[in-house]
C-alpha cells in the first residue's frame, strides 16, 4: 500500500476537516457495531490525532484503538472498520469525492502497480499460479501483496454496482487458487528438497505455510473490501460488513468463523466467571447475630458482650443436572452451555450431564479426570448414544428415558438445567415429567436458544413445559448465558 | 510544556536500547501517554511484558519507578497515605503539660510531619520524575477501584484535613491488569487501553537472541517456530515469552543445537504448565498434518 501511505500530508485539526468529518463518521460507525465509544474517549480521540503523523498507518491506528476501544474482544470488529475508512481509501480524504472518479482512479493505480509487479498487462493463470507460489515459498510480502491484487483481478469477476457482498468475491477468488492444492505442492517441495526432514521439522514447516496462506487470505479480503468501497463508498461498504460482537452472536445461526471467535471467546469469559463468583462467595453479606457465639466470647470481657459475633453465610451450592438437547440446530447452544457449566464446576456440588435427541445418555464420564473440557465436549458430540428411533428431537420420549433411569437421583438440592428449542416433531410433550422433576427438585430452568417470538411457534412448545419450570430463559449468546450462570450460581 | 519524547520512532529506538523489544502501535501508545498526560491501562496474557514495559520505561527516561502492587483487600492507607497515628499520639503527650490549645494540637498533629506517604501520593509529591506502576489492578475490588479515579485524571489526591495536593510533575502512569474481571467503564475511560499480545514470531526471535546469551541464531530461530507452532493449538494455558525465554536457556545449557521431536517432547514440560497441554502439545507435533487454520 506504499502508494498511498507516502504521498498523504499530516494534517492539521480544525473544525471542517476533512479528517474530523471522517473520524466523525468513523466513531459513529463503531458504536453502530456496538463499541461503546463514549464522548470523552471522542475527545481523546481528536486529540490523539493531533500528535501522530496519519501517514504512519500503524501508529494512527493504535492512537485510535487506544483512546476508543478499551476491550480486546472489539479489537477485530474495530480493525475493519478502520480497514473500510482508512487503509482502503485512494489518495484523497473526501468522502463525498464522486464514486465513479474515485473508482476510475482506484483501478488506474491497481494497474499501475500490477505491471510494475509483473512486467506484462495480464498474466496468465499459469504464471499467476507460478508467481503466488513463489510468493509462499520464500514468504515475499511485497510479492503476496501483488499476487493477491492480481488474483482478485483476474477470478473475483467484480462489476461495479453489483449488489453481492465481498463474501462472495472472495470464495469466487479462492476457489479459482486451489491453496490446498497449493500447500501440497509447498510440502511435496519442502521434502524433496532437503533430504533429512523428519515430521517434526516438516510440521513447522507446514504451520509456516499456512500462516502464510492465512496472509494471503487476508490480503484477497482487503483488496476485494478496497474495491467494494471505491465502487459502493464507505458508508454502505462499513454496513455491509458490520458483524456483531463476539458476546451478541446467535448461537443457533453462527458461521464457521464465528464459532471460532466464540470459542475463543468463551475461555476469558469462564474465567473472568469464575473469579467472579469466587469472590462473591467470600465478599458475601454479613450474616445474621451468632448469638451463642458472642455470648462465649463476652465471658472473656467478664460477661459483656464487646465483640458481637456473626455467623458466615455459607451460601448453598447447588447440585446441577444439565440435561441438553444436542440435535443439529441446538447442538451449538449445548456446547457452550457444558463448557461454560464445567468450567465453573467448582461452584457447584456437583454437576451431571445427559444430551438426548430422541434418546438419552449420560456423559457425566466424559468430564470426570479430565481437564480438557473441549475435549470432553467434543466427546459427547461424537460417542453419545443419544438416538433411539430416527434421530428426530422427541423430548418426551427423552424425558421419560429421564425420568426412568435418573429421577431418584433428583433431590431437593438438585437444580435442573434443560436446555432445548423445545421443537418436538409433533410427538407427544409428556409435560407431566417436568412437573414431577419440580416437585422434587430445588429448582428447574430452561433454556431456550431460540428468539423468544419463535417460541410456541410450528412445533415448538415451550408453552407446554413452561408452566411447571421455575423460569424459562431466552439464551441465543454469551452475553445471556453469562448472564444466567451468574444468576444460577 | 516539556515532553519526554520527540516522535515515536524514538520511544521505540529507546525502548530497545533497553532491550525492550516492541512494535511501533505500542510505542505509538507510551509516545501518546506523554503527550495527552494520560495513564495507560496495559492488558494481555500473562508474561508477555506487561509489567516490564513500565520498569522499561522508567529506565529508559531515568525516572523513578514507584510501585503499587494491588490486591484484594487494598485500601486508602496501603495505597493513599495514612496519618502516623503513633506519633501522633506521642506529640499530644509531650504537650499534654505545656498551656497549648486544642486548635493548635488538632493543626499541628494534622500536618505534613505526621503524614506518611503511600505510593500513589508519593507518585503525586515526587520532585524527581515518576513512573507509577499499578499492577494488576484488576486485584482490588470495583469500590477500591474509584479510588484511583482522582489520582488518575486530575493528578492530584484530597485530603480531608490538608486539602489538595496536585503533582508537581505529571507521572508515566501505567496499570496492568490480567483481566480476571471487567474493570469499571469510569477506570477506563480515563487510561488509554493498550493490548500486548504474543509478539510475532520474528519479534521472538529477536527477544530470544536478547536475552538469552550465547543462543546460536539458529536456534533462536527454531525456538520462536516451534513456541508459535504451540500456541496455535487450542491449550489451557499457552506459553508466555518468559517460558519461551526459559526453554531457550534451557536449550542452551543443556547444549542442544538442533531441535528435534525428541528434544522437544522431553524439554516441552518448561514451555507448558498443565499436563492435558503437554499431551496435545506431542501429539500435535509428531502428525505432519497441521491443524485447521
Amino acid at each position: 500500500m506504499t502508494a498511498y501511505e507516502t504521498d498523504l500530508p499530516t494534517l492539521p485539526v480544525e473544525a471542517g476537516d476533512p479528517l474530523l468529518d471522517l473520524l466523525n463518521g468513523f466513531i459513529a460507525e463503531l458504536r453502530a457495531v456496538g463499541i461503546p465509544a463514549s464522548l470523552t474517549e471522542n475527545l481523546d480521540a481528536m486529540e490523539a490525532v493531533k500528535h501522530v503523523p496519519i501517514t504512519d498507518r500503524e501508529t494512527f491506528k493504535y492512537a485510535l484503538a487506544a483512546t476508543l476501544v478499551k476491550n480486546q474482544a472489539h479489537w477485530k470488529a474495530f480493525e475493519t472498520v478502520f480497514e473500510v475508512y482508512f487503509s482502503l481509501r485512494g489518495a484523497q480524504y473526501e468522502i463525498a469525492a464522486d464514486d465513479l472518479e474515485e473508482a476510475d482512479e482506484a483501478d488506474g493505480e491497481i494497474r499501475a502497480e500490477g505491471d510494475r509487479g509483473s512486467g506484462g498487462d495480464m498474466l496468465s493463470p499459469e504464471e499467476l499460479a507460478e508467481m503466488l507460489y513463489r510468493a509462499l515459498m520464500r514468504g515475499d510480502s511485497e510479492m503476496l501483496r501483488a499476487a493477491a491484487r492480481e488474483a482478485v483481478r483476474r477470478y473475483a469477476g467484480m462489476e461495479p454496482g453489483r449488489p453481492v457482498g465481498g463474501t462472495y468475491y472472495l470464495y469466487r477468488t479462492l476457489r479459482n487458487l486451489d491453496l490446498e492444492g497449493v500447500l501440497e505442492r509447498l510440502m511435496d517441495a519442502e521434502q524433496h528438497t532437503d533430504g533429512d526432514v523428519d515430521d517434526f521439522d516438516l510440521r513447522l514447516r507446514r504451520d509456516e505455510f499456512e500462516l502464510r496462506i492465512a496472509e494471503l487470505k487476508r490480503q484477497i479480503e482487503a483488496e476485494i473490501r478496497r474495491r467494494l468501497v471505491a465502487d459502493r463508498g464507505v458508508e454502505a461498504m462499513a454496513k455491509t460488513l458490520r458483524k456483531p460482537l463476539p458476546s451478541d452472536i446467535d448461537f443457533m445461526h453462527a458461521s464457521r468463523e464465528e464459532m471460532a471467535s466464540l470459542r475463543k471467546a468463551i475461555y476469558p469469559l469462564t474465567r473472568k466467571l469464575a473469579a467472579r463468583l469466587v469472590r462473591k462467595r467470600r465478599h458475601g453479606r454479613a450474616g445474621p447475630l451468632d448469638f451463642r457465639s458472642t455470648v462465649r466470647h463476652s465471658l472473656s470481657y467478664g460477661g459483656v458482650p464487646v465483640e458481637p459475633k456473626f455467623r458466615h453465610p455459607r451460601p448453598h451450592k447447588p447440585d446441577i443436572m444439565v440435561v441438553a438437547d444436542v440435535s443439529g440446530s441446538v447442538a451449538a447452544f449445548a456446547r457452550f452451555t457444558l463448557h461454560l457449566v464445567y468450567a465453573i464446576s467448582s461452584q457447584f456440588s456437583k454437576v451431571r450431564s445427559f444430551v438426548f435427541i430422541d434418546g438419552l445418555d449420560e456423559v457425566t464420564s466424559f468430564f470426570e479426570g479430565t481437564d480438557d473440557i473441549a475435549e470432553a465436549v467434543h466427546r459427547v458430540n461424537t460417542e453419545a448414544d443419544v438416538v433411539w428411533v430416527d434421530g428426530h428431537s422427541d423430548y418426551g420420549h427423552a424425558l421419560g428415558v429421564f425420568w426412568d433411569n435418573y429421577a431418584d437421583d433428583v433431590g431437593p438440592r438438585t437444580t435442573v438445567l434443560i436446555l432445548g428449542d423445545a421443537r418436538n416433531n409433533y410427538h407427544a410433550p409428556e409435560s407431566w415429567i417436568i412437573k414431577a422433576l419440580q416437585q422434587k427438585a430445588r429448582h428447574v430452568f430452561w433454556l431456550n436458544p431460540e428468539p423468544r417470538s419463535y417460541w410456541d411457534t410450528g412445533d415448538s412448545i415451550v408453552g407446554e413445559y413452561a408452566p411447571h419450570c421455575d423460569g424459562v430463559f431466552e439464551v441465543r449468546n454469551l452475553r445471556q448465558l453469562e448472564a444466567f450462570v451468574d444468576r444460577l450460581a | 510544556m516539556s515532553h519526554r519524547f520527540a516522535d515515536v520512532a524514538a520511544v521505540q529506538q529507546d525502548l530497545s536500547k533497553v532491550e525492550y523489544l516492541c512494535d511501533s502501535g505500542l510505542a505509538g501508545v507510551v509516545y501518546l501517554a506523554d503527550r495527552l498526560d494520560k495513564p495507560v491501562l496495559v492488558e494481555g496474557p500473562a508474561g508477555t511484558g506487561k509489567t516490564q514495559l513500565a520498569k522499561s520505561v522508567a529506565e529508559m527516561t531515568g525516572s523513578r519507578l514507584i510501585r503499587l502492587q494491588c490486591y484484594e483487600g487494598l485500601d486508602e492507607a496501603k495505597a493513599l497515605y495514612e496519618w502516623n497515628y503513633k506519633k501522633q499520639l506521642l506529640r499530644i503527650q509531650t504537650e499534654r503539660d505545656a498551656d497549648v490549645g486544642w486548635d493548635e494540637v488538632s493543626d499541628d498533629i494534622f500536618s505534613d510531619e505526621f503524614l506518611l506517604t503511600r505510593p500513589l501520593l508519593e507518585a503525586i509529591r515526587a520532585v524527581d520524575p515518576i513512573v507509577l506502576l499499578i499492577d494488576e489492578v484488576d486485584r482490588v475490588e470495583v469500590e477500591t477501584e474509584a479510588l484511583l479515579l482522582e489520582i488518575l485524571s486530575e493528578y492530584q489526591v484530597s485530603i480531608p484535613e490538608l486539602g489538595t495536593m496536585e503533582a508537581l510533575q505529571v507521572p508515566l502512569v501505567f496499570l496492568t491488569s490480567n483481566n480476571t474481571r471487567e474493570l469499571s467503564e469510569a477506570l477506563k475511560r480515563r487510561c488509554l487501553y493498550l493490548h500486548i499480545d504474543y509478539p510475532t514470531m520474528e519479534r521472538e526471535k529477536e527477544i530470544v537472541l536478547a536475552k538469552v546469551p550465547d543462543i546460536a541464531e539458529n536456534l533462536a530461530d527454531q525456538v520462536a517456530r516451534v513456541v508459535r507452532s504451540i500456541r496455535r493449538l487450542e491449550l489451557k494455558k499457552p506459553p508466555s515469552v518468559s517460558e519461551t525465554l526459559d526453554w531457550a536457556r534451557t536449550l542452551v545449557l543443556l547444549g542442544v543445537q538442533h531441535i528435534d521431536a525428541d528434544v522437544a517432547a522431553e524439554t516441552v514440560n518448561i514451555l507448558l504448565k498443565y499436563q492435558s497441554d503437554i499431551a496435545k502439545a506431542n501429539k500435535e507435533l509428531a502428525t505432519v498434518e497441521g491443524i485447521e487454520p
